[in-house]
């Protein structure tokens, strides 16, 4: 009962100096803002992280080129590793049962007067297997396609909505200048992450350095499965030993690639996910101390201005829990205005930042964790921050707290 | 109860109040005994600073002694806890200031819902009772006005429907009529002749003989003692 009641007086009380009472949150604000943009944004990240561990199997493993920055003088000159490299570990590796290269780009398609921007990738044969994606329907690109560079495509489901696609297979679309035929569809692995794994077309490796211009070939990436878990070090030695010797390095030179086994891959995840977790600790640590600070002290200012309400209240019977209740109330609904504030605010910061960054990126996401955590934390704020006036306008002498002017 | 009924409604025993002014000691009240029975109507005098508020605070249980004993309807105020003391004044005392002391920005009808708030009691209940009560003080057009789209006279009349509306054993008064215009004060003086003969027990303190005139009993103060105690009609 008196509880209601005292939300009545704290927003009433909110309403009434509604401009300070905006200002005094803006601590609060600009932490949950931050927070939430950068959830938003992370979404985004973890996306890529994930789909780097997407059908791994104890057995899978990932080459990618290093650029190694603490040593100057290799930042200019540009690492290769090329589909030759994936060749010579084919040829020289034992225990490799498949390897695949893979290159991805952004890429406008068209079919009629339907077009949509999806991801591309350049792979060959071996890349379902490899990556434990299958085809649903039709068939995947062969040796054979490979070999005669046709010009045939796998498609996302997705990418047949997009663009219409009464009959898929058989369908003649336009990836970039390049008409391509689907030959198959992939099967639906449905959205994770805000990311849509459906969203993608595949087409042969060479056909594909057509389309993204030559260059893209020297910056592959090579994805393998070994024959079984037990030559996966053996496979990755082996492969860090060709290498070297293929790139010509010193001796003392280190890698300028990595070798990625599944552990690894998860190391790097939990990497990430680690410092993610830092920056929004300190950020929510540093919007604590400003936001808690400036509703103790508006709180101060508002014990102090209504203390003759305080000396009212008590004459009439109100207890000391009575006054702190109600201004612990006051405290946490500032925050929480806040806190709904900033939520607003972090998620049109994270829409525009997900927006203006080049390469496609998927929408900003604000999962429903981090509208709890924000307003819990807001709560928290109010509560702690709030204790020291609300138990100080509390503690007021009936008497004296009339007496004031 | 009924042992309650036979004494009196306030037992005041050897009352000092001693304020410490710098190396100064101030004694507001210096050795008050006093009883009030039920339905008594009191008017306390005496010059400016010679304990009358310090007393009705005292009474009112806003305020503890330095020193002495007070008990109210049988409980001994002075034993009794913050919490106590907030539901005594809650329930058994209304009390109306010079200044009215009402919340600003606070319509008529929510002032004299406040004490039923801190009783615990349902809106509609509480509502309901403000309404009637301001009814009773002649406001039963003014529920919705703020304090200061009142005048003196009623923001005073809102003060006294929000001591009336628990039902108090106790009201008490201290300088009502002060800030008010003497056409006004009869009025609001009209409004506590009433309260007594409905059979409540009123204490008011005033500077005017003639609104002591209203009341049974003159309690005359000077420097915190009891000067003169009397009942009005006899010899002055
Ligand atoms: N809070 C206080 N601190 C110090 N002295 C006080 C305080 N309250 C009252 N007094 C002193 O106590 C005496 C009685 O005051 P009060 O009861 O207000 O008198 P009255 O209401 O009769 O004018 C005065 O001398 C006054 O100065
Ligand atoms: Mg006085």
């Amino acid at each position: 009962m008196i509880f209601l009641e005292n939300f009545r007086i704290a927003f009433a009380a909110l309403r009434a100096n509604l401009m300070r009472s905006i200002l005094t949150t803006l601590g609060i604000i600009c932490g949950v803002a931050a927070v939430i943009a950068v959830v938003s944004v992370v979404q985004g990240l973890q996306y890529m992280i994930t789909s780097q561990l997407q059908g791994v199997g104890s057995t899978f493993i990932i080459v990618q080129a290093r650029q190694n920055f603490s040593q100057p003088g290799m930042v200019t000159k540009q690492v290769k590793l090329t589909w030759e490299d994936g060749q010579a570990i084919q040829q020289h590796v034992r225990n490799v049962a498949m390897i695949t290269p893979q290159v991805i780009g952004i890429q406008e398609i068209k079919h009629g007067d339907r077009q949509h921007r999806t991801y591309l990738f350049g792979v060959n044969s071996d890349w379902p297997d490899v990556n434990d994606f299958a085809v649903e329907h039709g068939r995947f690109f062969t040796q054979l396609d490979l070999d005669r560079r046709n010009k045939v495509a796998v498609v996302g489901t997705t990418v047949i909505e997009e663009l219409d696609l009464e009959e898929p297979i058989g369908s003649e679309i336009y990836v970039g200048k390049t008409p391509v035929t689907i030959v198959g569809v992939m099967e639906e692995k449905g959205r994770s992450l805000g990311f849509d794994s459906d969203d993608l077309v595949f087409i042969p490796f060479e056909t594909a350095l057509g389309v993204f211009g030559r260059r893209a070939g020297d910056q592959v990436e090579l994805r393998l499965q070994a024959t079984d878990g037990e030559s996966v070090d053996q496979v990755k030695d082996d492969i860090t030993r060709l290498l070297r010797d293929r790139h010509r390095l010193e001796e003392e030179a280190p890698d300028d690639f990595n070798v990625l086994v599944q552990d690894e891959l998860l190391d790097v995840y939990t990497q990430i996910l680690g410092m993610v977790t830092a920056v929004i600790g300190a950020v929510v640590g540093i919007a604590l101390l400003v936001g808690g600070i400036g509703i103790m002290n508006i709180m101060l200012v508002s014990v102090t201005e209504r203390t003759r309400e305080i000396g009212i209240r008590k004459s009439v019977g109100a207890r000391r829990t009575d006054i702190l209740v109600q201004f612990l109330i006051e405290a946490v609904a500032l925050s929480l205005v806040g806190g709904v504030i900033g939520l607003l605010l972090g998620w049109g910061f994270g829409a525009l930042v997900t927006a203006l960054i080049p390469f496609d990126f998927p929408p900003a996401y604000v999962p429903l964790w981090a509208i709890g955590l924000s307003f819990g934390f807001c709560t928290l704020v109010g509560v702690g921050f709030g204790i020291y006036p609300a138990s100080k306008a509390a503690a007021l002498d009936p008497i004296e707290a009339l007496r004031y002017e | 109860m009924d042992a309650d009924l036979s004494s009196p409604l306030i037992e005041l025993r050897g009352i000092r109040k001693t304020y410490v002014m710098g190396s100064q000691l101030v004694h507001a009240l210096d050795g008050v005994d006093l009883d009030i029975g039920r339905g008594e109507y009191v008017a306390i005098m005496g010059a400016s600073g010679s304990g009358k508020s310090t007393l009705m605070n005292l009474l009112g249980c806003l305020d503890t002694p330095t020193e002495g004993h007070y008990s109210l309807n049988g409980v001994q105020v002075e034993e009794l806890n913050d919490e106590e003391l907030a539901r005594i004044r809650n329930r058994e005392i209304g009390f109306v200031f010079q200044t009215f002391n009402l919340l600003s920005r606070t319509t008529a009808l929510r002032n004299v819902e406040l004490p039923l708030i801190y009783r615990g009691m349902p809106r509609r209940e509480r509502l309901e009772r403000a309404r009637a009560t301001l009814e009773r003080v002649g406001l039963g057009d003014r529920v919705d006005h703020q304090p200061n789209e009142l005048s003196g006279g009623q923001r005073q009349r809102v003060a006294i429907a929000r001591a009336l509306v628990t039902d108090p054993s106790l009201v008490l008064a201290d300088e009502p009529t002060g800030n008010l215009d003497s056409a006004t004060s009869v009025e609001i003086m009209e409004l506590f002749d009433a309260l007594h003969e409905q059979g409540n027990t009123v204490l008011l303190v005033t500077h005017e003989p003639d609104i002591a005139e209203h009341a049974e009993r003159r309690i005359v103060l000077r420097d915190g003692q009891v000067l003169r105690d009397e009942r009005n009609g006899e010899a002055a």
